[in-house]
């Protein structure tokens, strides 16, 4: 159906859209890059000029540097470990026959509606808080001795929180996908006598296989980036500050901006290493 | 699944799920219990679970000392008018991706998702820059341009899915019955179009509303949106649980009952199709 006239009509809506992507994507990485390669400290001198790759070797070689990479990995490790595992348990749980699913759907869905700066206030305060906090009550219930859990230990307390509102997540795609599963397969196989471990591992966890990948790539590029639950919580204090973090403190803080500019193009080679192999996924999806 | 289960069975799975369910739950559960207890309750030890005196004061006073309802407009302001903008963008282009394909729609599509994936901090200065230039630091329409373009990939793709569901032989039913293009897009398509595109709007106003990268780092007092306002209280002297939680109900109970809405799209929009 699509003649030469529907062609040209469709590149028209198209342009757009196009357009503002294209100018989204060019406009501010060519300053980054632009930047990256200058020695550029606004309220310090202004533009000192260029520098080659000072910046590059300087973002890498600072004390700071390896630090955040191991706080990025163990936030977006320790996250994806725990929402994956917890989220395919939560998922096999909700497929099983229950009074009032849809409720408890909607219970476990809720957290990932919460604005990051809301759930990051309410654990820091109402919960890790070591005088008030609710966990220190229970704590102290218990006899123990509570825990100021955001500066004895920061970093696990993040992982918490951003677990939290991850596992709805990663729960709904799971469940999605395991609502997809024959049945049939999984009779037959109870039949023929296989014990509740090997059904969950020869038929239930390949059949997740896809949408488990879907679920790390996913999160792995928003877990990337936050931002909003430490910014709250400590600030980047107490080694939590994460590879985005840090370059935001270069740039906006300390108004380094060559040298977060960098940090930038870092965090930009990083997030398309993961997309590209989500993009490949989808990719594939779209022919089938 | 078929299987037929004992009752006993299935009183065991609804015990253990509502027991998980509410604790994932708890947390918003405890905020919205605390936002109606006096200070003094808030942080009695043994806490106190619905057995106090309910107060509505504490939301009295948070409109009063930081005007909530400005932060408010701003939220609904830049969450509405990005995704209304994102959506009469995106709207034509999916419609002629879905409709009239052609050998580099899928190229297109996937490097529109590329955009999404580029990570906010490594852009940050230029944009920082570009609204100082303009002199729009601070400024409500600003946001609303660029959440309209980080959240735009978002919503051609779920506009894509959605539009491609359409069968093409109404179309051609249609052009055969003599319906012109605009009677084809007037009768026809948009009938048909509407829930998909109601369902794109009520993800990305939900994903505008709760977007908190941008919005802390571009705003300041007059433009300042809900998520920055609720950042406002993370300084310790203002530390009033109860005035907290009043303040966090408030920012998220608008978008909690619509979020409850869009479950399947979640799925769809989120995964780009990866998984339905």
């Amino acid at each position: 159906m699509a003649t030469q006239h529907s062609r040209s009509a469709a590149r028209f809506m198209m342009a757009p859209a196009v357009i503002l992507l294209l100018g989204w994507m060019l406009v501010p990485l060519t300053m980054t890059l632009y930047f990256s390669f200058k020695s550029y400290l606004p309220l310090r001198g202004g533009d000192l000029g260029w520098t080659g790759f000072d910046n590059y070797v300087r973002f890498v070689t600072s004390s700071a540097f390896w630090p955040s990479v191991i706080t990025t990995l163990v936030i977006v490790g320790g996250v994806l470990v725990i929402t994956v595992c917890l989220g395919i348990l939560l998922a096999m749980l909700l497929d099983q026959p229950m009074w009032g699913q849809g409720i408890v759907r909607i219970l476990v869905i809720a957290p990932f509606f919460v604005m990051p700066t809301v759930s990051a206030l309410v654990w820091k305060n109402m919960f890790m808080d070591p005088t008030n906090g609710l966990l220190s009550h229970l704590w102290r219930f218990f006899g123990a001795e509570p825990v100021a859990w955001l500066s004895e230990v920061p970093t696990t307390s993040i992982v918490m929180i951003v677990s939290w509102q991850w596992l709805p997540f990663a729960t709904l795609i799971l469940l999605t996908a395991i609502q997809s599963l024959d049945s049939e397969q999984l009779e037959a196989a109870e039949m023929d006598g296989a014990p509740h471990l090997s059904r969950f591992f020869y038929i239930i966890l390949p059949h997740l296989a896809r949408a488990i990948t879907i679920v790390v790539l996913i999160q792995t590029i928003f877990l990337l980036s936050i931002f909003a639950e430490i910014f709250v919580t400590t600030g980047g204090a107490f080694g939590t500050r994460t590879l985005t973090y840090l370059i935001y403190q270069r740039v906006l803080e300390s108004q380094n901006v060559g040298l977060g500019s960098a940090g930038g193009v870092y965090a930009i080679i990083l997030a398309n290493i993961v997309a590209i192999f989500l993009m490949r996924i989808v990719g594939k999806n779209m022919d089938a | 699944m078929a299987r037929a289960v004992t009752s006993q069975r299935k009183a065991i799975n609804t015990a253990i799920a509502w027991t998980i369910g509410f604790l994932i739950f708890f947390p918003i559960l405890w905020t919205i219990l605390t936002s109606f207890k006096t200070e003094g309750t808030a942080i009695a030890d043994p806490p106190v679970f619905l057995f106090f005196d309910w107060t509505l004061e504490n939301y009295a006073v948070v409109q009063e000392r930081s005007n909530y309802m400005r932060f408010l407009w701003n939220s609904v302001i830049i969450a509405g008018g990005s995704t209304l903008l994102g959506v009469i963008v995106a709207v034509p282009a999916a419609w002629a991706m879905a409709f009239v394909p052609s050998r580099r729609t899928k190229d297109i599509l996937l490097w529109m998702l590329s955009t999404k994936m580029l990570p906010a901090v490594g852009v940050l200065y230029p944009i920082y820059l570009i609204c100082i230039e303009l002199g729009v630091l601070d400024n409500r329409a600003a946001l609303v341009i660029i959440l309209m373009l980080i959240n735009l990939p978002i919503i051609v793709w779920m506009l894509y899915t959605y539009f491609r569901e359409i069968p093409g032989e109404i179309l051609e039913a249609a052009r055969m019955d003599g319906a012109s293009l605009r009677n084809e897009i007037l009768y026809v398509l948009t009938p048909m179009a509407i829930p998909g595109i109601a369902s794109t709007v009520l993800l990305n106003f939900i994903l505008a509303w709760n977007e908190a990268f941008w919005t802390l780092n571009l705003t300041a007092v007059d433009a300042a949106p809900l998520t920055a306002f609720i950042a406002s209280y993370s300084s310790p002297e203002g530390l009033f649980f109860a005035k907290l939680s009043a303040a966090s109900t408030m920012a998220i109970a608008p978008i909690l009952i619509l979020g409850w809405f869009s479950q399947k799209q979640l799925v769809r929009g989120l995964t780009f199709g990866a998984v339905k």
